[in-house]
């Protein structure tokens, strides 16, 4: 008796947690009366031209490039440099090594709130404001902290005598990094890597005030304009739709790599 | 022997720290500043008013509001978060039969669970605003679906639920990655303890309380100190879902909301920077108090 209330505990918070997902993606192929007459009833036919519309009249799929081009940039470019900084930091004895560790490492603890206005100022003074590199760089700046905290780590375990034997051969600096260590911390770089798509993926406050120009709209920051917008003009099933589509590749990502992904995850919050 | 070491080490840091000097380091100091001036973004504009500001916001009934609110949320909604993680992280482990085993589905579970913690705090906000939709929604659908349709309500619109409505969105999406986080702690006790435990004729509760508590204590002040600065924050499910937004009437508004309007709609940048020096400290102190001592208990299993 008791593992079967147990057990339900379980469904239930399974059925809590699934069931608003699941309700979005049947509203998204309903019919707005439909979805005006009964939230629970299932669609009388799949109505996939609520997705075309919302892919292409309302813009997603717009804003689903934006997202893209933005993400991926600042993903290759915080992977870029916060590995270079991170093996740096890690592997080589300078003065000043612990202080800019410390200046990175320190960042992760303040609000991002507390930058916001000089941050809007900074930015429109370089004229970057609502530009895809505007966004990039300002991405890449607010990532690279976690990034840098995570690969210090995990380059201080990786052993040292690959290198050695490299540096020996006449390898230099740059080489011995790309060439040896970095594959060596594949398993860090696809953990981190992951952590920051979903991070950069879902900003919201960032774009939302370095970002002005609808046009220009990351994902998260178009969705929300359009509840707004498409909820004035009662095209419900719309905006189900944008939704949808909006949650796809996440689901995707999980999907593919969805055990690495909770390891990463969690990881990192102990760290 | 390693020639142009310092050469790498100066072109390895430098495009970062440039980067982190012009759009973190500078942002950060500068907002310490602009909170002690009356600007309102004309170049040249600024006077000193020394804590002018501050003493303002002391009587910013809408400020206070969101002083308050955030005050409920970070009690609330850490407390709930960890307390179900905990208790679906234990079912999951000794839930199953002799009380030793997990349930069945272990995996299932933890994919399912886990999954709102990637979705974007925006995606999360439009789809409970359909949700809560007061005409249409899932919630009062459902209600009336199973015949209590008596306890259907304007979830978002009426004063003392609205805040509810908001920590309940919050707490939906991360006890999934809490579970996930405690339940990898609790991988990492013995077995042999519980079994020792069931020897000695503890229950569940005991058990818990007993065995497991101790030894995942460090991943709860984790989570207390990460779900503490996701309560002083709200901005993106306030801003997207609630009326107003931060209504009905000042009962959902947050400090980051407070801060966002008033610089990016009333252009009152210094005392917005203000409201930010605040939130710096609220979530400093959050953080010192949730980890303090936490290196002076340690439990050695042997």
């Amino acid at each position: 008796m008791r593992r079967v209330s147990l057990h339900g505990v379980m469904v239930a918070w399974a059925i809590v947690t699934a069931f608003p997902l699941v309700w979005a993606l049947m509203s998204s192929v309903k019919s707005d009366a439909e979805i005006l007459a009964s939230p629970w009833s299932p669609p009388s036919s799949i109505r996939l031209e609520n997705w075309a519309r919302a892919w292409n009249a309302a813009d997603i799929g717009r804003y689903f490039l934006n997202s893209l081009i933005v993400v991926g940039g600042a993903l290759v470019l915080t992977m870029a440099l916060g590995s270079l900084v991170a093996y740096t930091l890690a592997r080589y004895e300078f003065p000043g090594n612990r202080l800019v560790y410390y200046t990175f490492v320190a960042s992760m603890f303040f609000p991002v709130f507390l930058a916001l206005v000089p941050l809007f100022f900074i930015v429109q003074k370089m004229g970057l404001l609502g530009t895809y590199p505007g966004l990039i760089l300002v991405y890449t700046a607010y990532a690279m902290p976690f990034t840098v905290f995570f690969l210090h780590s995990f380059f201080r375990t990786l052993p040292s005598a690959v290198a050695e034997a490299a540096f020996l051969d006449g390898c230099s600096h740059l080489r011995v990094f790309a060439r040896v260590m970095l594959p060596m911390a594949r398993s860090g770089l696809v953990s981190v890597g992951i952590f920051n798509f979903l991070g950069l993926w879902n900003q919201y406050l960032l774009p939302l005030v370095l970002n002005p120009d609808p046009d220009r709209y990351v994902l998260a920051q178009g969705l929300a304009a359009l509840s707004v917008s498409q909820g004035y003009r009662s095209d419900w099933s719309g905006l189900f739709a944008g939704l949808v589509i909006a949650m796809l590749p996440v689901l995707f990502a999980y999907v593919a790599f969805q055990r690495h992904l909770r390891a990463g995850l969690t990881a990192g919050a102990v760290r | 022997m390693r020639h142009g070491k310092l050469r790498f080490v100066a072109g390895a840091l430098a495009p970062a720290l440039v980067l982190h000097a012009l759009f973190v380091l500078s942002p950060y100091a500068q907002a310490f500043y602009l909170s002690l001036t009356d600007w309102t973004g004309v170049a040249g504009g600024a006077h000193f008013v020394g804590l002018g500001n501050y003493a303002r916001l002391g009587e910013d009934a809408l400020f206070l509001d969101a002083l308050r609110n955030n005050a409920v949320m970070l009690i609330v909604v850490p407390t709930v978060t960890i307390a179900i993680g905990l208790f679906l992280a234990s079912v999951l482990h000794l839930g199953g039969r002799r009380g030793l085993d997990g349930v069945r589905g272990t995996a299932f579970y933890k994919v399912v669970y886990f999954f709102p913690q990637l979705l974007s705090l925006a995606i999360v906000a439009v789809l409970w605003q359909f949700v809560y939709n007061p005409t249409n929604g899932l919630l009062n659908g459902s209600l009336r679906g199973i015949g209590l349709g008596g306890l259907a309500h304007s979830w978002l619109a009426e004063p003392h639920l609205a805040l509810a409505a908001v920590m309940a969105v919050i707490v939906w999406s991360s006890v999934g990655f809490y579970m996930v986080l405690f339940s990898a702690a609790m991988d990492a006790i013995p077995r042999e303890l519980y079994e020792a435990a069931l020897i000695d004729g503890a229950g569940a509760w005991a058990t818990f309380r007993k065995v497991t508590l101790p030894l995942v204590r460090d991943n709860v002040r984790v989570a207390f100190v990460y779900l503490g600065i996701a309560a002083l924050d709200g901005f993106a499910i306030v801003q997207i879902m609630t009326v107003g937004p931060g209504g009905p009437d000042g009962a959902t508004e947050v400090i980051g909301l407070s801060l966002y309007r008033n610089a990016f709609t009333y252009g009152k940048f210094g005392y917005a920077s203000a409201m930010g020096v605040t939130l710096f400290f609220l979530t400093l102190a959050v953080a010192l108090l949730a980890l303090r001592g936490r290196r002076t208990e340690r439990l050695e299993i042997a």
